[in-house]
């Protein structure tokens, strides 16, 4: 069994990537150390864990470093099959299915990010914008499909796309803030709009993605992290 | 009973013969479909992979799965008794084999490629992106014989499709991305790959490839530039 001072998990509050490690850990009812980084200088640790991107979440489990947020989701569902409800589907094709969906999710999302969270003029935020909400639209569509009238894209449960696209909730609901835009629109995305209160609702999530007042604070930390990331130096 | 499995490719995509490869080394019988997909896209691709509209696509009892390391799960954990294991038992293992599976197709697979289609300042740029990340690459083989261990994984079979198709593509365009000098570990590695006889012939034969990039270079060039841009 293992205990919190096995585990250990770095990273910082107002990462999507690092709230998937920690809402995953929740739902499988497993204690961890937070680590705390400070995005302006990287410790020593975190740059001996994960080396090849010296980024944030990493998951320490007994000395050993798993890197890359959806890499560590998986590996939680696998090391600890045992406790709590299952993260991935139990069928191989439903696996791939919400494979792809949060490869997709990760794929149009994120990008998004550094012109609605940060500064940039209205035609640049206007076409991030459309971005945003085609894949979201196409998301309602699959949580329609995948969720067969249950309340989330995993079943009755939190699954692996809800992670996926859930730990999004508190940057796009900062980016309506920020940029004035309305993403979670009931009209146009009903579904998910209710989704995303059941789902920023569990208890497995309420603790861990801060209010929107703490992701606009953040903005400017985050608008620098962009910068960094974007730099090849990084 | 008919498994029916369909495999949507190329003949000439590293991506759709690392499926292959997959299949094959688990023993499964497939129907490939060989799709002209460099200079259009076929029906078939429109409706299976809706998305992405990419191949290759994987079609197992009529339902499709896309992208080719989800497929290659998939096929590890639908044959799952049969032939190779694609991704190690051990999750902390499991977990580093994706990790390099991703870094590769991230940060090498597309310099890799695009280093041989390039010219000028940009080729040089790409050339020393591909160097840096391929050398951290290395660093996953860590004295290992094979990405996988002591046998080959789904590491080395993605790895190989990507490196087998530049070295014949960098013959063509007369450039220099992998050699020795560059890239000692990964050239051992290839040649340890080839020496064990487990994937080399599950490749298009070279003479094959060589004349379809000899022929097509100014076109293939052409596309490479128009889809991957000159960012």
């Amino acid at each position: 069994m293992a205990t919190k001072q096995d585990v250990k998990v770095l990273g910082w509050s107002a990462s999507p990537f690092v709230a998937r490690v920690r809402i995953a850990l929740n739902l499988k009812g497993i204690e961890y150390e937070f680590l705390n980084e400070d995005l302006g200088r990287k410790s020593d640790l975190l740059l001996k864990s994960n080396p090849v991107y010296k980024k944030v979440p990493v998951l320490i489990h007994g000395e050993k470093p798993v890197c890359e947020s959806l890499l560590i989701v998986q590996y939680i569902d696998e090391v600890w099959a045992a406790s709590g409800l299952p993260i991935l589907p139990a069928d191989a094709y439903d696996r791939a299915v919400a494979r792809f969906w949060a490869a997709y999710i990760d794929d149009k999302l994120p990008n998004q990010a550094p012109v609605l969270l940060g500064e940039a003029d209205e035609p640049t935020k206007a076409e991030a914008t459309q971005h945003m909400f085609a894949a979201l639209q196409q998301l309602e569509e699959v949580f329609e499909k995948c969720s067969e009238g249950k309340s989330f894209f995993g079943g009755n449960t939190i699954g692996y796309v809800d992670i996926t696209l859930g730990s999004y909730l508190g940057w796009m609901k900062a980016m309506e803030k920020i940029a004035g835009i309305k993403l979670l629109d009931e009209e146009k995305i009903p579904q998910l709009v209710k989704w995303a209160e059941r789902f920023c609702s569990s208890d497995a999530v309420k603790e861990v993605i801060p209010q929107v007042d703490q992701f606009v604070e953040f903005s400017k930390v985050l608008q620098a992290a962009f910068k960094a990331a974007a730099s090849p130096s990084n | 009973m008919d498994e029916e499995v369909k495999l949507l490719g190329s003949w000439l995509s590293p991506m759709s013969r690392r499926v292959e490869v997959g299949l094959k080394l688990k023993g499964v019988s497939f129907e490939f479909s060989d799709l002209d997909v460099f200079f259009s896209k076929p029906p078939e691709l429109l409706q299976y992979n809706p998305v992405h509209k990419k191949i290759p696509v994987l079609i197992h009892h009529g339902k499709p799965i896309a992208e080719s390391l989800i497929i290659l799960e998939y096929i590890d954990e639908t044959w799952a008794d049969s032939g190779i294991r694609l991704l190690p038992k051990d999750p902390y293992e499991r977990a580093m084999a994706r990790f390099w599976a991703k870094f590769f197709d991230d940060k090498c697979s597309l310099p890799l490629w695009m280093s041989c289609w390039t010219e000028g300042d940009k080729q040089q740029q790409i050339l020393a992106e591909s160097k840096l990340n391929l050398t951290t690459m290395e660093g996953a083989l860590k004295g290992k014989k094979f990405f996988g261990g002591d046998e080959i994984g789904i590491v080395d079979i993605i790895v190989f499709c990507s490196v087998y198709w530049a070295e014949i593509a960098q013959e063509v365009v007369g450039v220099n991305v992998i050699n020795e000098e560059k890239h000692p570990v990964l050239c051992k590695w290839m040649k340890e790959t080839v020496d064990s006889n487990v994937l080399k012939d599950y490749m298009p034969p070279r003479e094959k490839l060589f004349c379809h990039f000899q022929t097509y270079k100014d076109a293939i060039a052409a596309l490479m530039t128009a889809r991957f841009g000159s960012n």
